[in-house]
């Protein structure tokens, strides 16, 4: 029953990056930008967070105020995000260019500067940022005290635990009611509908498009440092194309905040599958096939695709994403 | 003579290639403050080998056309897919697969280098087909698919190289044989172009690949084919309105694209000094087809031309090691697509430029021709009886 338990926690572990920069697709998307730099802002996210966690850890404070400094990560993972997503905005709001070569752009800069950044910081060749173990809370830190033999709730919910969990779900919860309660959610999916009728009752296209784009920019950034910690070795100046996996974790939603909840379980499920091969009896073997573990780790995507060829007849994009909004034209 | 002269000048592909060299420009100026940034004392010595080390010497120039051969088939394939309105993030998946074509049809085969590469094509037309035939038939956005089709070629790859023994090296076991251990005629031929140039990465790839480039020029410029998938790119309910088969095109051009990125990776590793590695991430190339097809707009003679400046940068930034790390070009070159973007108004720009300095000459002289009229207009009240005549005649 514990590798049940140790499946499950790891499927929340690695959902959590996903469902956060899918949000955060869907907020831009919703306002009619393509967000293609999602990888890219996750990068940035992840450098500066990163950094922050390496400079308190070696100051010391960090290990002292676990929480409040992993509070401060996510914070500094956000903004930085959403300063680099606004070059995004710029170009595909204000310039009216090519969404998705604006995206392109962003995607190879953040990996290669966050390369060059790392490289003048730790010095040549040192391309990996540390991350300190405090950051994972343990039941010591709340200060409980763990049972003797392991149990199913205990390894369910403490195996791997991150601040970033909590206040990813809370976001959720947030988007949901933002996107389908409030004035600004109604306003904002109008832009991703039909700019011109939006604009033609008073509502500012141009700056409801830069909130979405910046909202995409909190939200990935913070995914970035989620994904970090929880593959766990260390920040290499790579998010392994999550950013991307979010896009399609977003369309599998349906541009639906709760829908995307349950796309990026789906997915994660099928990934930790992938990694936990050897430890499921009941999964076929294989023999003579060498490194059968390739199957596995093909299985997400194929079962994604195969999910996304019976359901997108159905999906319905944003009408207006992908152009830019002119207020010349009718 | 000036005539023509301001003829290419104010054409729009000029403007477009200005607009080009612009980017190019404030993309190079930012490296180079980044360079200053890092290491103040160094960073001329940086930029120096960002420009020149490329052409310094046979070995580097060999190097630079020897990578900018499957640059050009992966920015080819990207712009290819670009005119019918699609975008083809699943280059790499696509190179990947054509690389494994290829060796399968050199080493376990024994095919000859000519039908290695069309074994490299057919590769790459079937992973780029697939996304195609989804977005066709399904609705299936083609960055997802393509997305989702790069990771499962690259694992099917691995999969499949690590259980066929024959294809791998003895001694390293996650890398294909030596070409030319296995079979010497599935290299590309040099030609002499080796003994020429002095160094062993030179070969024939990058003329064959000028040459398709042409090709697809001529098929994308000049056919009714070509006419078709642009049509299809600009307005797709129009062309459908016209009577062209939108679904069909759709899945040709994935195809055709595929086809392109396949023969890069054919090429690359057929080149007798690449073996192949089993490696866990999506191989660079394919992605660098990306900027490679943007800075040439997606025109394919365009491409020849931009392929071999990022392959030159490419080397100049190897050339700066130790000093500076060489992913500077990739935020050089990224910097280059982020303006080439909006390069539309950077050509708007560039165009209100040029004609403001031909309407101000001509403003000039109709200035000098009202002035002549003002003058005369103004003497008119004061000497309205004396002149009367003359500025009658000036004004006629």
């Amino acid at each position: 029953m514990i590798i049940f338990a140790d499946i499950m926690n790891a499927t929340i572990i690695f959902a959590i990056p996903l469902l956060v920069v899918a949000l955060g697709g869907m907020f831009s998307e919703r306002s009619g930008t393509i967000n293609i730099a999602l990888e890219g802002i996750m990068i940035v996210g992840a450098l500066f967070s990163c950094l922050y966690l390496n400079s308190v850890s070696k100051s010391g404070w960090g290990a002292d105020h676990p929480l409040l400094a992993m509070l401060f990560a996510i914070l500094i993972a956000g903004f930085s995000g959403i300063i680099f997503s606004l070059f995004l905005a710029l170009a595909s709001v204000s310039l009216k260019a090519d969404q998705t070569i604006g995206g392109t752009a962003l995607n190879m800069f953040a990996p290669a500067f966050a390369i060059v950044l790392t490289w003048a910081i730790q010095g040549q060749g040192q391309t990996t940022i540390e991350i300190p173990t405090w950051v994972r809370i343990t039941q010591q830190s709340l200060g409980l005290t763990p049972s003797a033999t392991p149990n199913f709730m205990e390894t369910f919910i403490f195996k791997n635990l991150f601040l970033t969990t909590p206040v990813v779900l809370l976001f959720l919860a947030i988007t949901v009611f933002v996107i389908y309660k409030t004035r600004f959610g109604l306003r904002l999916r109008a832009c991703g509908e039909h700019p011109q009728a939006a604009d033609s009752v008073g509502i500012n296209v141009y700056r409801l498009r830069y909130t979405g784009v910046g909202i995409s920019g909190f939200l990935g950034g913070i995914g970035g440092l989620a994904f970090t910690i929880a593959a766990g070795s260390g920040f290499q100046s790579t998010v392994a194309g999550y950013g991307f996996f979010a896009l399609a974790v977003m369309i599998f939603g349906n541009w639906k905040p709760v829908r995307i909840f349950g796309a990026a379980l789906f997915f994660a499920l099928f990934k930790v599958i992938g990694s936990y091969t050897g430890s499921i009896s009941f999964l076929p073997r294989f023999e003579g096939v060498k490194s059968a573990d390739y199957i596995y780790q093909m299985l997400p995507y194929i079962v994604t695709m195969i999910v996304l060829i019976f359901t997108s007849k159905k999906s319905r994009a944003p009408k207006a994403e992908g152009i830019p909004y002119d207020k010349g034209t009718r | 003579m000036m005539t023509k002269f301001k003829k290419i000048v104010q054409s729009p592909g000029f403007s477009s290639f200005l607009a080009s060299v612009a980017s190019i420009g404030i993309g190079l100026i930012f490296g180079y403050l980044i360079l200053a940034v890092i290491n103040p004392s160094m960073s001329l010595y940086g930029l120096g080998k960002i420009l020149f080390a490329g052409a310094s010497d046979a070995e580097r120039i060999s190097k630079v056309l020897y990578q900018a051969a499957p640059l050009l088939m992966t920015g080819l394939a990207v712009g290819f897919a670009f005119k019918t309105g699609l975008f083809n993030i699943g280059a790499t998946g696509q190179y990947t697969m054509g690389a494994f074509f290829a060796l399968y049809a050199g080493i376990i085969l024994k095919m000859p280098w000519w039908a290695a590469l069309l074994a490299a094509m057919v590769g790459g037309a079937i992973w780029g087909a697939i996304p195609g035939i989804c977005k066709a038939l399904f609705n299936v956005n083609e960055v997802i698919t393509a997305i989702m089709f790069n990771w499962i070629g690259l694992f099917a790859v691995n999969l499949s190289l690590l259980n066929i023994p024959k294809i791998l090296d003895k001694v390293s076991a996650n890398r294909t044989v030596n070409l030319a251990v296995a079979n010497k005629s599935a290299i590309i031929p040099k030609a002499g172009l080796d003994t020429l140039f002095g160094s062993s990465y030179m070969n024939i790839s990058i003329l064959i690949t000028a040459g398709i480039a042409i090709v697809i020029y001529i098929v994308l410029n000049k056919t009714t084919f070509g006419y078709e998938l642009k049509a299809c790119g600009l307005n797709r309910n129009a062309s459908i309105y016209a009577g062209i088969n939108a679904k069909r095109n759709i899945i040709l051009s994935m195809v055709i694209s595929g086809g392109l990125a396949g023969i890069g990776g054919g090429i690359y590793y057929l080149s007798g000094t690449a073996q192949f590695l089993v490696v866990k991430s999506l191989l660079a190339m394919g992605f660098n087809g990306i900027p490679v097809a943007l800075l040439a707009t997606s025109n394919p003679v365009g491409t020849i031309f931009s392929s071999l400046f990022v392959s030159y940068i490419q080397v100049g930034g190897e050339a700066m090691q130790p000093q500076f790390s060489p992913e500077i070009i990739n935020i050089i070159i990224s910097v280059i697509i982020y303006l080439s973007a909006f390069s539309m108004l950077l050509k708007g720009l560039i165009n209100r430029l040029l004609t403001r300095q031909n309407s101000k000459r001509e403003k000039e002289m109709e200035l000098k021709a009202s002035s002549v009229i003002d003058d005369s207009k103004s003497i008119q009240p004061e000497a309205a009886n004396a002149n009367h005549s003359e500025s009658e005649d000036v004004n006629k």
